[in-house]
C-alpha cells in the first residue's frame, strides 16, 4: 500500500470504528442520562435533548373565584404557573385552546367577561376584574414554558427508598457471593485430579464435563424444583432458601469451572510438580501449596464469570428463590417494575442502572481476567 | 444482617469444604502410610493411596454434577412421558400435543429465526470490529466499550432497549430513540415490539448487542495468532486489503469462528430473560425457553409439557455437544 491510498483508508477505519462504538454505547448512555434527568422532562423529551432547554406546551387552571382578593377596588386572583417546577421561562400564553400562544409574557389579555389576564415571564399571573368574579371553576391558562436542563439524583433516592430496590440489592449480593466462592473450591480439586492424577476413566470423565457444559438449564428446572419441594417437605423446611440457590448455582457453574481450571492447570510445567514430589510432597501438598497459587489467574477468570452470571441471572433466582416481595433479586425486581411501572421511565431507568452498576464495576476493574478466561475457555476448545 | 448471615454461611461452607479435603487426605495417609515404612509395604500403600486420592478430590464435584445436571436430564426425559403432576404415564401424548399446539410451532419458528440471525450477525460484527480495531491506536478503548454490554444482564439490556423502542402516539414528542429517528426522517412512529414477526428482530438486536463483544474478543485473539508470514506473502503477491482479509486471514481462523458460532447458538437456544422482559411471548414473539417456563407455572404448572419442551431444547443442543466433546478429546489426546 502506498501512502496516498493509505490515508483515506485509515480515516475510513477510524470513522467506522467510531460509528460502531457509538452504536454500542449509546443505548447504555441513554439509560444513564435519562436516569439522572428530572422526571417531568424525561417524560416529554428524548434524552439526547437533555442539555438543551426544553420547551413545552401546557395548560394550567387558575384558582377558583373563592380565592380572589379585593385590592384598590379591583378583584384579583394571582398565582404562579411554574410553581414547584424548579424554574423556567414563559415564552407565550393564551386563554383558549385555539390560540394557546397568542400573547407574549407581560402583555395583558382581555378575557371574554371583562377580566384581564397578565402573565409574566417568570410564571406569575394575575387575573384582574372590576367586578366580583364568580364561578367555581378557575380560568384555564395555556402557556408555553421553556425549562432549563435539570439533572437530579431524585430518581435514585426514590427508587432506593420506595421501589424495593434496596432489599433486592442485598438479596442479589447474598445470592451472588457464595454462589461464586463455593464452586471454585470444589472445581479446583476436581480440575487438579483431572489434569495431573492418573486414574482409570479420566478421559471419559473429562468428556462428560465437556458435554455438561452445554446442557440447557431448562432441563434441570423441573426435576430440581420437585427435588427441592420433596426435601423441603421431608425435613419440614421451606423449599426456597438461599442454601438451595447457592447449591444450584454451584452445580450449574461447575462444568465451566472444572473445564477452565483443568485447561489452565494442565498447562502448568510438569517439572515443578515432579521436583516437589521428589522432595516428598503429597498430592494434597502440591495442590495447596503450588497449584492453587499458580492458578490464581484462572481462578479469577472463573470467579468473574460466575459472579456476573449469578448476579445477572433471572431464571434460577425466580425458580429456586421465588418471586416473593422479600426474596426478589434485582433482575426479578426489574421485570416486575417493567410490568407494573412500565411507563415510569424515571423509575425504570434508575432501577436498571442500579442493577447493572455492580457488574459494570467488576467488568471495568477486572476486564483483563475476563478476557483471559474467555480465551482459555473457547479458543482451546476449538 | 442478611448479608452477614450469607457471608458467615459462605465462610462456613468454604471451611467445611476445606476440612473435607484436608481430613479425607489425612485419613487416607493415616490408614495407608507410605512414610517410615520400608520397601514393599510403602510402595503397596503408595499405590493404594494413588488409586483412591483422585476420587476424594473429585467426589464433591461429581456429587454436585450428578444431582444438578445428570439426574435432572434423565428425570426430565422421564417426566416428558408423564402427565402434569408427573405420576401417570401418558406415552407420547405431550409430544403429540406439542406438534398440534400453535404456540409451540410459533416458538419453534421463532427459535429458528433466532438461530439463523443472532449467531451469524454477532460473529460477523465481532469479526469486523476485531479486524478494524487491531489497526488503530485507540482500538483497545473501542474494544472495551463494545465488550461492555457483556456485563449487563439480559433484563437490564431489555430495559435499555425497551427505552429505545418506546412509542408515543403520533404527533407527540417521541422519547424513544428509534421512533425519534423515524419521525425525523418523516416516517410514522411504530410500537415496534408489538409488530408480529418483525418484533422478533427487534428482540434479536438486544442479544446481538450483548454477544458481539464476546465474538470480538475471541476472534481478535485468533486474528493476532495468524502467522505474519502468510500475510506478508500475500502482500508481496499483490493482494489487496479485502483479499488478505477474506482469503488469507478468515480461512485460517475457521476453527475459532465455529467455536464462537456454536457458543452463541447454545446461548440463543436458552434465551429467556429478554423475551420475558420485553413481550413475555405476546405478539407472536414466543420462544421455546420462555414457553417452557410458562408451562412450568401456568395453571399450577404442567410438568409433563414443560419437561417435553425442555427435552426439545436439549435435542437441539446435542449435535453441538457431540462436536464439542469430539474436539476436546482430540485435543487432550495430543496433550
Amino acid at each position: 500500500m502506498n501512502p496516498s491510498t493509505r490515508s483515506p483508508l485509515t480515516w475510513a477505519v477510524h470513522l467506522s470504528v467510531l460509528l460502531l462504538v457509538l452504536l454500542w454505547t449509546m443505548p447504555t448512555a441513554g439509560l444513564l442520562i435519562s436516569s439522572l434527568r428530572d422526571k417531568d422532562q424525561l417524560a416529554v423529551s428524548g434524552w439526547w435533548t437533555a442539555l438543551a432547554t426544553s420547551s413545552r406546551n401546557a395548560v394550567a387552571r387558575a384558582p377558583s373565584a373563592d380565592s380572589q382578593v379585593e385590592r384598590d377596588g379591583k378583584f384579583v386572583i394571582s398565582g404562579n404557573l411554574l410553581e414547584g417546577q424548579g424554574g423556567g421561562q414563559i415564552s407565550a400564553f393564551g386563554f383558549s385552546s385555539r390560540e394557546p400562544a397568542k400573547f407574549k409574557p407581560g402583555e395583558t389579555a382581555e378575557l371574554n367577561d371583562g377580566e384581564r389576564l397578565t402573565v409574566q415571564a417568570d410564571g406569575g399571573f394575575e387575573i384582574v376584574s372590576d367586578t366580583k368574579m364568580e364561578g367555581s371553576r378557575g380560568q384555564r391558562i395555556f402557556y408555553t414554558a421553556s425549562t432549563p436542563p435539570r439533572f437530579t439524583i431524585d430518581n435514585y433516592i426514590e427508587v432506593l427508598s420506595a421501589a424495593g430496590i434496596g432489599t433486592s440489592f442485598l438479596n442479589s449480593l447474598t445470592v451472588a457471593i457464595p454462589s461464586t466462592v463455593i464452586p471454585i473450591l470444589i472445581a479446583a480439586f476436581a480440575a487438579y485430579a483431572l489434569a495431573w492424577m492418573p486414574f482409570p476413566g479420566r478421559a471419559i470423565l473429562l468428556a462428560v464435563v465437556v458435554g455438561l457444559l452445554v446442557v440447557p438449564l431448562q432441563m434441570s428446572l423441573i426435576p430440581l424444583l420437585q427435588l427441592y419441594n420433596g426435601v423441603g417437605a421431608f425435613f419440614g423446611v421451606p423449599a426456597k432458601t438461599y442454601m438451595g440457590i447457592w447449591l444450584a448455582h454451584t452445580g450449574f457453574g461447575l462444568p465451566l469451572a472444572i473445564y477452565l481450571l483443568r485447561n489452565y492447570m494442565a498447562g502448568l510445567p510438569r517439572e515443578i510438580m515432579e521436583s516437589a514430589r521428589v522432595d516428598g510432597a503429597s498430592d494434597f501438598d502440591i495442590f495447596v501449596k503450588i497449584i492453587l497459587p499458580l492458578s490464581f489467574p484462572a481462578l479469577a477468570s472463573f470467579a468473574i464469570f460466575q459472579f456476573l452470571w449469578t448476579w445477572n441471572d433471572l431464571l434460577v433466582a425466580i425458580v429456586f428463590l421465588g418471586a416473593g416481595e422479600d426474596s426478589l433479586v434485582l433482575t426479578g425486581r426489574l421485570v416486575n417494575l417493567l410490568g407494573s411501572r412500565g411507563g415510569n421511565w424515571e423509575i425504570l431507568t434508575a432501577s436498571a442502572f442500579i442493577t447493572i452498576v455492580v457488574p459494570l464495576i467488576v467488568f471495568f476493574a477486572l476486564q483483563r481476567y475476563l478476557v483471559r478466561g474467555l480465551l482459555s475457555g473457547s479458543v482451546k476448545g476449538g | 444482617m442478611q448479608l452477614i448471615a450469607a457471608i458467615v454461611t459462605m465462610i462456613a461452607g468454604v471451611l467445611a469444604c476445606a476440612v473435607y479435603f484436608w481430613a479425607t487426605n489425612f485419613i487416607l495417609d493415616w490408614i495407608f502410610p507410605s512414610k517410615g515404612l520400608s520397601g514393599a509395604a510403602a510402595s503397596r500403600n503408595l499405590r493404594i493411596t494413588n488409586a483412591i486420592r483422585p476420587w476424594l478430590f473429585l467426589a464433591p464435584a461429581l456429587f454436585a454434577l450428578t444431582i444438578y445436571l445428570i439426574y435432572p436430564v434423565v428425570q426430565s426425559v422421564w417426566l416428558s412421558f408423564h402427565d402434569r403432576g408427573g405420576q401417570n404415564f401418558v406415552g407420547a401424548r405431550n409430544y403429540d400435543w406439542m406438534l398440534s399446539d400453535g404456540e409451540f410451532r410459533q416458538s419453534i419458528f421463532n427459535n429458528f429465526l433466532w438461530l439463523l440471525v443472532v449467531p451469524a450477525l454477532s460473529t460477523f460484527f465481532g469479526l469486523i470490529i476485531a479486524a478494524l480495531t487491531d489497526r488503530i491506536w485507540w482500538g483497545n478503548i473501542a474494544k472495551t466499550l463494545i465488550f461492555m454490554p457483556m456485563a449487563i444482564s439480559f433484563v437490564g439490556a431489555a430495559v435499555i432497549w425497551k427505552f429505545i423502542y418506546d412509542y408515543r402516539a403520533e404527533g407527540s414528542e417521541q422519547i424513544g430513540l428509534l421512533n425519534a429517528i423515524v419521525v425525523a426522517f418523516g416516517g410514522a412512529p411504530q410500537a415496534w415490539i408489538t409488530l408480529p414477526f418483525w418484533n422478533n428482530f427487534f428482540l434479536m438486536v438486544i442479544l446481538i448487542w450483548i454477544q458481539t463483544g464476546f465474538a470480538m474478543v475471541i476472534l481478535s485473539a485468533a486474528l493476532r495468532g495468524i502467522p505474519e508470514e502468510t500475510i506478508e506473502a500475500a502482500v508481496i503477491d499483490g493482494a489487496n486489503g479485502w483479499q488478505i482479509f477474506f482469503k488469507i486471514m478468515v480461512p485460517q481462523i475457521w476453527g475459532t469462528i465455529a467455536v464462537v458460532w456454536t457458543t452463541i447458538t447454545i446461548l440463543v437456544l436458552k434465551v429467556f430473560d429478554i423475551v420475558l422482559a420485553m413481550t413475555n411471548g405476546q405478539w407472536q414473539s414466543q420462544v421455546l425457553a420462555n414457553l417452557m417456563f410458562d408451562w412450568m407455572f401456568r395453571g399450577g404448572g404442567d410438568f409433563g409439557r414443560g419437561a417435553s419442551i425442555a427435552v426439545v431444547i436439549m435435542i437441539l443442543v446435542i449435535p453441538i455437544m457431540i462436536w464439542n466433546i469430539r474436539n476436546a478429546t482430540k485435543e487432550s489426546g495430543g496433550h
